[in-house]
């Protein structure tokens, strides 16, 4: 895929936000806040960083992968997928609509193109992504492994049982993202279930840690993700703290786990396109 | 007073070691299979597979929810991945790592689970599970087997490898008779007539299969023929096979290691109650937890043996 200017992936990240909106604003169920939060993450990853394939093969030899860990994200995940050619984008209407292959969390029998296992239960796309990438150091594959976790995500044991793996094996074609908004679905995660220094935990591990503290700034995001890139094949797996604003884009919802879960009305819709330009034409 | 048994051994040995022997002859003629194992290799019989083939080989340590994401995650770059641990780590610890990952998403990943049921023996019921086939058998996708001895086992091991699709493969610790051939081919789904009978039909699974072929020669000296058949697949559940049989012999029995609630009984009362409502005894764990004990003490204690098998098919056949 040719490489896109900054100001054109901008825009496709104006774009995916009026999705996510309208996707979770047609069913009044979803999950708004944290895929407006990782817009430009997926826009850098799908449109700028992964090389990777729309006809979509399900190994996905020689490709560079993304897994989506904390599936709620789906909306988000679904916009870039339709908007980089996976599907069409008229699709996106029957998201979480009965028959639809755009189910309420990725999954995979109904065969959506770009989606390889079914999320949602949250803690096991690390481990997935760390046995496809297991996969692809057998078979001398040199393509990297993206994954997603929410920060809240987190608090699931699993995560670390596979954080400790993957150092164990040295798996340093994974690069691991965590959307680092410090909110969950109850409150602050600091409110919650602390997460103190996530650096130092995952550095503990035996991971290499990189911080882009200015995650919803496409710019900061890609620059973190070339240098996560930079990183691979040194022996170590690759962590990127991406610092977010859960509901960036929109002003009323921005920083606040109150738009986590729940959709907009119609009249909070309006508002909210109101300050997002329509780019590429909704679906 | 020696029994006229159909079915004799010359040796008894356990079924996990049928796995591990199966899983390496397995890598061996596929390049594709990987196993995976949370720290208990040795347990698992999976060492040989290992010494074979080590970059093929993946101990996870002691985190089997970590293991069925990877074995998801190499199930869909193309790999054959075999994840081994105990039963009850391979089942209740991850029902959700197998129902989202590998189940819903249908990812080829083997679950190899040994050390299954009570003749897991003195280890006690924290590892005695007896509730896996049930939780296995209601993911949709997925095959669960439960083979009877070492050779049956071994070929199971084979055939699961060659067959596309999410498998739960149960096995298990004690040394036990090898009643069954070496050359058998092990076809998934196709229940296994191993004696032909009249009077009553002894449905039969894992190590119980045994047990029945032990009760069949004690009911044959009193003059009843049962039928006994060997359902090493729980699911897809050969009801052609179970409805055939029972329609020859008018009532049933299901013996197996594992509760009564949600086990092999369950699965053959739901086609009889639908096709050819007949009487059904059920010989397994009866709501109960197990306990310390060798296998035999255990089998004796909690029912599920070949004299349990035995007044059971007597009760059934009253009921007709």
């Amino acid at each position: 895929m040719k490489k896109q200017s900054l100001p054109e992936l901008q825009k496709i990240c104006s774009q995916l936000r009026r999705d996510v909106l309208r996707m979770v604003h047609a069913v009044q169920s979803g999950h708004p806040g944290a895929p407006l939060g990782c817009a430009e993450y997926f826009v850098a990853l799908y449109f700028d960083q992964l090389h990777h394939n729309p006809d979509f093969q399900m190994n996905g030899k020689g490709e560079d992968l993304f897994f989506l860990s904390n599936g709620h994200l789906s909306a988000g995940w679904y916009s870039v997928l339709a908007r980089s050619g996976y599907f069409p984008v008229e699709e996106l209407k029957t998201f979480r609509k009965l028959n639809s292959r755009l189910q309420g969390h990725p999954a995979t029998h109904e065969h959506l193109p770009g989606i390889r296992i079914a999320s949602g239960s949250l803690g096991q796309g690390l481990s997935v992504a760390l046995g496809v990438a297991q996969t692809k150091k057998l078979e001398k594959d040199s393509s990297v492994v993206h994954v997603l976790m929410g920060d809240g995500e987190l608090q699931e044991g699993q995560v670390w049982e596979a954080a400790m793996y993957a150092a164990h094996y040295g798996m340093d074609n994974v690069i691991a993202t965590v959307d680092y908004n410090g909110q969950q679905i109850d409150g602050p995660t600091e409110k919650i279930m602390d997460l103190k220094n996530l650096k130092a935990k995952w550095e503990a591990f035996g991971w290499e840690v990189i911080e882009t503290k200015e995650g919803n700034d496409l710019a900061s995001v890609i620059a973190g993700l070339e240098k996560a890139k930079s990183l691979t094949g040194k022996g170590k797996p690759i962590l990127n703290l991406l610092y977010t604003e859960m509901g960036y884009g929109v002003d009323f919802m921005v920083g606040t786990h109150k738009w986590h879960g729940s959709p907009p009305n119609d009249e909070q819709l309006a508002l909210a396109l109101g300050q997002l330009e329509e780019t590429l034409g909704d679906y | 007073m020696s029994l006229d048994l159909k079915y004799t051994y010359t040796e008894k040995k356990d079924t996990r070691s049928g796995f591990g022997d199966g899983f390496l002859e397995a890598g061996r003629r596929n390049p594709k299979v990987v196993g995976l194992c949370a720290d208990l290799i040795g347990s698992l019989k999976m060492g040989d597979f290992q010494k074979e083939f080590p970059d093929r080989f993946f101990q996870t340590g002691i985190a089997e929810a970590n293991m069925i994401g990877l074995a998801a995650g190499m199930a869909l770059g193309g790999k054959i991945p075999f994840a081994g641990t105990f039963a009850n780590f391979a089942t209740g610890r991850v029902y959700d790592q197998i129902r989202q990952s590998v189940a819903y998403s249908d990812k080829n990943v083997k679950i190899c689970a040994s050390h299954a049921g009570l003749t897991l023996g003195e280890d006690g019921a924290t590892h005695q599970i007896l509730e896996d086939l049930g939780m296995m058998k209601m993911l949709p996708h997925m095959t669960v087997i439960n083979p009877c001895d070492y050779n049956q086992t071994k070929a199971a091991t084979l055939a699961i490898a060659e067959f596309e699709g999410p498998v739960y493969l149960r096995f298990g610790r004690p040394s036990w008779p090898v009643f069954t051939p070496a050359d058998q081919k092990f076809e998934i789904g196709k229940a296994w007539k191993m004696i032909d009978g009249r009077d009553v039909t002894i449905f039969a699974t894992g190590h119980l299969v045994w047990e029945a072929v032990v009760a069949e020669a004690i009911l044959r000296e009193e003059g009843i023929r049962a039928e006994v058949i060997n359902i090493h697949t729980i699911k897809p559940l050969d009801t052609e096979a179970i409805l055939e049989s029972v329609k020859k012999t008018g009532c049933a029995v299901s013996a197996e290691e594992h509760q009564l609630n949600g086990g092999l009984g369950d699965s053959i009362a739901q086609t009889l109650i639908r096709h050819n409502p007949a009487p059904l005894e059920y010989v397994g764990v009866n709501d109960s937890f197990g306990e310390s004990g060798t296998p035999t003490q255990l089998l004796e204690k909690y029912g599920l043996n070949a004299e349990n098998i035995v007044k059971a098919a007597k009760r059934a056949m009253a009921r007709k």
